[in-house]
């Protein structure tokens, strides 16, 4: 696909994403100089739309760094050919995400307040925050995806730039094959590079939703402050991680026609992993439900029963039905291979996940312990610009990247093809 | 197509890899001191006044009292900038053709203000009292500097948080007794590290570093 050329549906689908970017950009530089007076929030709802985005996109993330990293140390075959592009989607996934608490801040130029440096104030970040975990969470697992993509990448480039016909591509791959020779002591320490970040970014998959849900399990509003938090995060990473990654691959393998190499069966595995994590986040819904209750205070119960009867209750209904209720269409091994179908519920399980978010962020906040400042959440124009604004920057993001650079490991799917090749042989 | 790069040029691999790091440090690192060195911070600079007024003369020669002109101090959070008229109780008798002093006269003439420059000015969102410090035992040349011998009045201090903060997280680096605040020339009767913190228990001072201490 790198040598083919530059195809209509790809320039016409840059072109939409770009515009999305362009919308982005506008409200942005809007919010820049208004300030966040300009989304619909207000006290006592003062996350929503910027925060509810952050965690979802986050969220997104994990799968790209579950196949490459943790199913690599599982010595799971199956994830090469997948792996690369899921692991470009957790890049630019932890990119739109990282922007949302920049954009949310009232002061977005002192950012750099949140890392510790030295410097003339004496001024040192508040560590008792979980918002400054985040900092560091997020900002690590960034930085290890970064350099574990582009470990992975650099004997691909060097292929790329051996390859390369015009000077200026030749220059680019060049720079950053970083003198790949392919010699075998290349290989050792490539292998042995990838294992040590694969053993780096393993315990990230788990830490880094980790530390985004104590932002609300620390707190003390009703509907934030519970200890399944952790878990049911990471879970629900995952689920929504897997989603993104099956409405990216369906549409790419037609395209592209990579059905050889993104079998039935990856997208059949997807599928379980899905309904998996899809039955875990099953269970913390009903374990909170069933805790709120169970715990006999009258806050958590009433955050429950608000959360189901209050103002908001369609969004909930939506989304049980997009989480819970769909998804078990997946027990089935007809919807499991029929590519049509797990593109819809990918959708689904997209949708849902960002609404759990928004139910967890914004419904428990509009209503908390004093009624005299409960009030509702609408949002603005604004408000839905940014929200549409950073999937087009997600999606002119991964344009560029499938146009420029491998989406499948070249190299990695020549060694399976190799080594499988050699068993049928015998 | 050729190879571009030569096998030599991994070199600059490897430098970037290590650049990429070290670098950046570098680059903060020579910021900080940039912010830190009198260039930026004007430390020591003695700003234009409408008349070169010498502490070092009326402090330290002729031992007037802090309080002579800055009435304020003991009771407000400003110190005073004396009008004219106190200029001029002195200088209404000695002096009275110097040259140097005709925006003086003029001003008491014409009862304009004379507009001094401010040496030590803080930023708005600072809430800085001068009358509790004076009253828990610090003194005016701690934050002032040598008062005594500044022949032209330049700030001493950064005025940075770090250096509010060096005092607020262990005063008894720098209390003295009261009697001795407007003291320019003081020092110590016994060690600063005896003293301190026996004075610190006995005016009853707080090490407050929470931020709205200051920033109201």
């Amino acid at each position: 696909m790198l040598t083919r050329g530059t195809t209509k549906g790809w320039i016409a689908g840059f072109l939409f994403a770009f515009s999305l970017l362009m919308m982005l950009n506008y409200a942005v530089s809007y919010l820049f100089i208004k300030g966040v007076g300009i989304w619909g929030i207000n006290i006592p709802v003062a996350w929503a739309y910027a925060i509810t985005n952050f965690v979802w996109w986050i969220g997104i993330g994990h799968a790209g760094t579950l196949i490459s990293a943790f199913l690599l140390l599982m010595h799971q075959k199956w994830r090469t050919s997948i792996n690369r592009f899921a692991e470009a989607m957790t890049i630019f996934a932890v990119m739109c995400a990282g922007a949302f608490p920049l954009l949310h801040m009232g002061r977005p130029w002192l950012f750099f307040y949140l890392m510790p440096y030295p410097n003339v104030m004496w001024l040192w970040p508040q560590f008792r925050s979980p918002l400054v975990w985040d900092v560091f969470a997020v900002s690590t697992y960034f930085t290890v995806s970064l350099l574990f993509w582009f470990v992975g990448l650099i004997p691909d480039l060097a292929t790329l730039r051996d390859r390369a016909k015009n000077k200026i591509a030749k220059i680019l791959y060049g720079m950053f094959a970083m003198g790949w020779r392919g010699s075998a002591v290349h290989w050792t320490r490539y292998e042995l590079a990838s294992l040590l970040l694969a053993g780096l970014a393993t315990p990230l998959v788990v830490s880094v939703h980790t530390v985004v849900s104590f932002d609300f399990a620390i707190a003390i509003v009703p509907g934030w402050h519970s200890t399944i938090f952790p878990p049911y995060f990471v879970a629900g990473a995952i689920y929504s991680g897997f989603a993104m990654v099956l409405t990216l691959a369906i549409p790419l393998r037609k395209f592209y026609h990579l059905e050889d190499l993104v079998t039935m069966k990856h997208l059949d595995i997807m599928g379980k992993v899905m309904l998996a994590t899809g039955v875990i986040v099953t269970y913390s819904y009903i374990v909170e439900t069933f805790m709120a209750f169970y715990s006999g205070n009258t806050y958590d119960r009433f955050m429950m029963i608000n959360r189901m009867a209050g103002p908001y209750w369609p969004l909930y209904v939506v989304l049980i039905t997009c989480n819970l209720v769909i998804p078990q269409a997946l027990w089935s091994k007809r919807v499991r291979h029929n590519e049509w179908l797990l593109f819809a519920i990918s959708i689904v399980i997209n949708i849902g996940m960002w609404l759990e978010r928004f139910v967890i962020i914004v419904v428990s906040l509009h209503r908390d312990y004093t009624p005299s400042i409960w009030n509702m959440f609408y949002p603005t124009r604004w408000d839905w610009a940014i929200l549409f604004g950073v999937v087009g920057l997600f999606f002119t993001l991964f344009y560029i990247f499938i146009r420029f650079l491998p989406m499948i490991s070249m190299v990695e799917v020549r060694s399976l093809v190799h080594e499988t090749g050699k068993k049928n042989a015998h | 197509m050729a190879q571009i790069f030569h096998r030599s040029t991994n070199l600059i691999s490897r430098v970037s890899i290590f650049g990429g790091l070290f670098f950046v440090a570098a680059l903060g690192a020579a910021l900080y001191l940039i912010e830190l060195s009198p260039y930026y911070t004007t430390v020591g600079e003695a700003p234009e006044q409408p008349v070169p007024f010498s502490h070092r003369h009326h402090v330290g020669e002729l031992g007037i009292d802090c309080r002579y002109c800055h009435t304020s101090v003991e009771k407000s959070s400003f110190a005073g900038i004396p009008p004219t008229q106190t200029c001029m109780s002195c200088h209404s008798q000695i002096w009275t053709n110097a040259s140097m002093l005709e925006p003086v006269r003029a001003s008491y003439a014409t009862d304009k203000s004379l507009e001094w420059t401010r040496v030590n000015a803080l930023p708005e969102f600072v809430y800085f009292d001068h009358s509790i410090h004076v009253n828990k035992g610090i003194g005016c040349t701690t934050c002032h500097g040598p008062i005594a011998s500044m022949a032209l009045t330049y700030r001493a201090g950064t005025l940075y948080m770090s250096w509010c903060l060096n005092c607020h997280r262990d005063p008894s680096k720098y209390v003295r007794p009261r009697d001795q605040v407007f003291n320019p020339t003081y020092v110590p009767s016994e060690p600063q590290e005896i003293l301190g913190p026996k004075l610190v228990k006995e005016y009853n001072i707080r090490s407050l570093t929470y931020c709205s201490t200051c920033h109201r």
